[in-house]
């Protein structure tokens, strides 16, 4: 007996936690003595109303579709990711590392060979922590979050002291060479009479993330090994009566994890920054987390809820940018956003089962 | 509903005795599950009270209400003719009901003086307590022949002994009500039987049991009066003494069935499976079997009886690819790998070995996945499953599905419900479908009606003996002494990882049986019940004496 239909889990559920974290970070900004409605005019103004808010938005949507895609498949094996980070850092190195030192004669060929580079380094990045939780049971938790740390330092490291350019003062590679800048929206869309997307740096790369949601998708509910994954996420015990090996499962969804969150790189790295830079991810490694989370760790869901908080980004750069609201405001409304969305499910979940419930038993009756 | 109230077996005057519990049109329901309906009932004192129904019936709710884990939507309770209001197990305790659950709440480390005080101490100090509660406790045990060392660790009692404590517990707290759910399903039969002294006994001074379980034997054995339950409601209420086995069935399950399972003598030919020495080392160092040896022939049923955790799980996880295990296990002449890469589940069917396997919800079943995607589970490499080298057939399965529900017959033929949402036998025909319509030659089956109502226990019963007379072998691994005697050609029995006999059921009885299942194997010239417990002593002196593990 389904407590409710799927639709108002899948959509009401989110909604309504969306609407009291709204209400909640209204009343923050009162509180700090502006006004609430002036601020979202703001920030649908600066992000909604024109290209480049556009632009800006996709671009953050991109990166958090990827990460956000990255810890949904490893948590449909029920292993919690929260490396993105990491292995977003290293699949940058890897990104880095392809465009610097492979000659390509077109961007598309340098966009396949950026892809392979991402993925292999961020999915190495996660094979440690796959074997150590596969053979020895330690706690994926805990390992990833440590390879947070190691991949910093060790990025850290390699800009320093390897890939920056003689006498260069800041810690950041050399810039790609031309033949791997990959076409922006601004490229692609603007003509002489509509200049659409100037400056902003959405690029080919979110159409790759949109294609990455599609073969997610595909890839859970449609494959053996998705269905090998969730068999494992949902009963190990089940799995191994099924004749699935756990280890393989475990090491193989964190591959896959590990290899999303390093095609992240691709949009900020060879997309944007055009080098690699000390500070690439931009925190997106940990928003994939409430991504997924929000998104109830189903591709289409995922690609909403990354939408939902680039608009959050690009809407926060424009108030800081344009009120006395701070931009720390701005991660405090994220975290309200997160609080209510994941946290704080069961406080919208549980009530609305009861009201189904209720007109359930009405209609019976 | 038949109002036939029992006097009780002491039959005193009649009119002025007060029921020792009532019930008033007890209501609950969970969402729009209606779990009970409008119960009444009335337990004289001093009576054994039974109530009997198929899984889901409702039965453990009502006690749960009774015990004051839920609270029913409507009803009222009376204890001892006053209106009791139970909103909590403290205040059941304080009403004088003790209640003896199927899944035992012990702590495992702690003796048994310390678990009986646990929540009944008297002060800060525990010295008073527990000499306190050591002198009751001997007087009880003479009282009731309830006889366990207070001083020894509750995980290195035997599971009968086990349950001697929750009943001294509740009996510490002087409980006069007493409820007992499910208890024999973890006894040997010589337990059951000291059990069903014991209660009669505690009948004798007064107190009142209610008996549940879904064994009509027990019922007919035990108990004074009897309700039968049925979806939630009372459907009846009889002295035991005017009524039958078949009568109960049918007031259980709604229509007439079939308590003997029919079929013919057995024809076996060819050993298909051979299992020679095999030995299982569990993740914890212990020695789970100890060199079992056994055959299994094409059209016969070989059925293995023991008490539970005696090494029958481990055997079938062994033959099933669960676990790894050491000696030699050979199909149809072929010897399997029994560690390694190729001595997982996959391997094994590949092999032709079916697994209906004892616990569905963990094992057999993904009850988060829709029924057609548990019908792939296993098998989803099968090539009929697949659309292309890439992808799986969603839609063949779901067909395939389909036709398994319809065969099966069950219920709702719905491919797209999610397993959670079937009855435990519609869940089990399931993955009995799923399992038997691979056409093995050998079919592991663990447990294969446990939890299951009875008719569909008929059903499945049925389609072992029919995958038997095809000419197929079957392993049956079940704790249910009758499930074994009513499928089994030929029954091995199982006891601390080893196989201390095998008999033919035309030629053996359950007393037979179940001193094997104790670990006795000679006929001992004391009363046997005296001789099980014995061997129980000695084995759990034996695992107080060797604990170089212990204390985890």
């Amino acid at each position: 007996m389904d407590r409710m239909p799927g639709w108002a889990d899948a959509v009401l559920v989110p909604l309504i936690s969306l609407l009291l974290a709204a209400i909640l970070s209204a009343l923050v900004i009162l509180a700090i003595g502006e006004n609430p409605i002036d601020a979202l005019q703001l920030m649908v103004e600066g992000t909604l109303m024109r290209s480049a808010g556009w632009g800006y938005m996709l671009y953050y949507a991109t990166n958090f579709m990827f990460t956000g895609l990255a810890v949904a498949v490893a948590f449909h094996a029920r292993l919690f990711n929260i490396g993105g980070e990491g292995q977003a850092m290293i699949g940058g190195l890897g990104v880095a590392l392809v465009c610097l030192y492979i000659p390509f004669p077109h961007w598309t060929l340098a966009l396949l060979g950026a892809t392979a580079g991402a993925i292999v380094f961020g999915a190495a990045w996660a094979l440690i922590p796959a074997y150590l939780q596969a053979k020895r049971g330690s706690h994926i938790v805990i390992t990833t979050i440590m390879f947070n740390f190691i991949a910093a330092a060790l990025l850290n490291y390699v800009l320093v002291n390897l890939l920056k350019p003689v006498g260069a003062m800041d810690p950041a590679s050399a810039t790609f060479p031309a033949t791997t800048h990959l076409p922006s929206f601004q490229d692609m869309f603007a003509t002489a009479d509509t200049p659409l997307f100037r400056g902003s740096p959405a690029n080919v790369s979110f159409f790759l993330a949109l294609a990455a949601c599609v073969v997610v998708w595909l890839l859970i509910w449609r494959t053996r090994l998705g269905y090998e994954i969730r068999s494992q996420g949902f009963s190990e015990s089940a799995a191994k009566y099924a004749g699935i090996s756990p280890v393989r499962v475990i090491v193989i969804a964190m591959l896959i994890s590990g290899g999303l969150a390093g095609m992240m790189a691709i949009n900020t790295t060879q997309g944007e920054a055009e080098r690699l830079i000390l500070n690439m991810t931009e925190g997106a490694g940990f928003i994939g987390i409430a991504v997924a989370l929000m998104g109830r760790n189903h591709p289409f869901g995922i690609f909403l809820a990354a939408m939902l908080f680039g608009f959050l980004y690009q809407g926060g750069a424009e108030l800081a940018l344009w009120t006395n609201i701070p931009r720390e405001l701005i991660t405090v409304i994220q975290a309200l956003v997160i609080l209510f969305t994941g946290a704080l499910d069961n406080m919208v979940r549980m009530p609305l089962e009861r009201v189904f419930l209720g007109l359930r038993r009405r209609d019976a009756r | 509903m038949t109002d036939i109230q029992a006097a009780p077996a002491a039959a005193p005057a009649e009119a002025d005795v007060q029921p020792a519990i009532e019930l008033r049109g007890i209501s609950k329901s969970f969402g729009p599950v209606q779990a009970n309906k409008d119960i009444s009932i009335r337990v004289m004192p001093g009576t054994i009270h039974g109530i009997i129904g198929e899984n889901g019936a409702g039965k453990s709710t009502l006690m749960s209400i009774l015990y004051g884990f839920y609270k029913a939507d409507a009803g009222e309770i009376f204890v001892a003719g006053k209106r009791t209001e139970i909103p909590d197990s403290q205040a059941a305790i304080a009403a004088g009901i003790g209640m003896v659950f199927q899944h035992f709440k012990l702590v495992q480390n702690f003796t048994v003086l310390e678990n009986v005080v646990l929540g009944a101490e008297d002060g800060q100090m525990l010295k008073p307590s527990l000499a306190k509660a050591r002198k009751s406790l001997t007087r009880l045990a003479e009282e009731y022949e309830l006889n366990v060392d207070p001083d020894a660790l509750i995980e290195h009692l035997s599971v009968g002994h086990q349950q001697r404590v929750e009943i001294l517990k509740a009996l510490y707290r002087e409980a006069d009500i007493l409820i007992l759910d499910e208890p024999t399903g973890v006894l040997t039969p010589a337990e059951a039987d000291h059990l069903f002294r014991i209660l009669d006994n505690l009948r004798r001074e007064g107190k009142t049991i209610i008996f549940i379980t879904h064994k009509l034997r027990e019922i007919m054995e035990i108990t004074d009066t009897v309700s039968v339950m049925r979806r939630g409601q009372m459907t009846a209420t009889v002295k035991t003494a005017e009524t039958s086995p078949e009568e109960l069935a049918e007031l259980m399950v709604g229509r007439k069935v079939l308590l003997r399972v029919d079929k013919e003598k057995a024809a076996p030919k060819q050993k298909v499976l051979e299992v020679e020495n095999l030995r299982v080392v569990d993740d914890k160092g212990v020695e789970r079997l100890r060199g079992v040896s056994l055959e299994v022939r094409a059209g016969e049923i070989l059925g293995i009886a023991g008490v539970a955790g005696n090494g029958q799980s481990e055997l079938l996880a062994v033959l099933g690819g669960i676990m790894e295990g050491e000696g030699h296990v050979r199909v149809n002449g072929a010897e399997l790998p029994l560690s390694g890469r190729h001595a997982d589940g996959q391997s094994r069917r590949r092999r032709g070995i079916g697994h209906v396997p004892e616990d569905r919800q963990h094992e057999g079943l993904i009850m988060e996945f829709q029924a057609w995607e548990n019908v792939a589970f296993g098998y989803h490499h099968d090539p009929r499953y697949q659309l292309n080298p890439l992808l799986m057939n969603n839609a063949a399965i779901r067909e395939d599905t389909a036709g398994k529900m319809e065969r099966f017959d069950v219920r709702p033929p719905d491919p797209g419900l999610h397993a959670r949402n079937f009855s435990g036998g519609n869940q089990q025909k399931i993955v009995v479908a799923r399992e038997i319509e691979r056409n093995p030659d050998v079919l592991l089956v663990g447990q294969p009606t446990r939890g299951v109502d009875i008719g569909a226990i008929e059903f499945i019963h049925q389609q072992i003996i029919r995958l038997r007379d095809e000419g197929k072998a079957v392993l049956l691994v079940s704790v249910e002494l009758d499930e074994i005697f009513s499928l089994s050609d030929r029954i091995a029995v199982m006891f601390d990882g080893r196989i201390m006999g095998e008999r033919l059921p035309e030629e053996t009885d359950e007393r037979e049986l179940g001193l094997l299942m104790a670990g006795i194997s000679e006929e001992p010239d004391q009363p046997e019940w005296q001789a099980v417990d014995e061997q129980l002593d000695r084995k759990e002196a034996q695992a107080a004496g060797s604990d170089p593990a212990g204390g985890e």
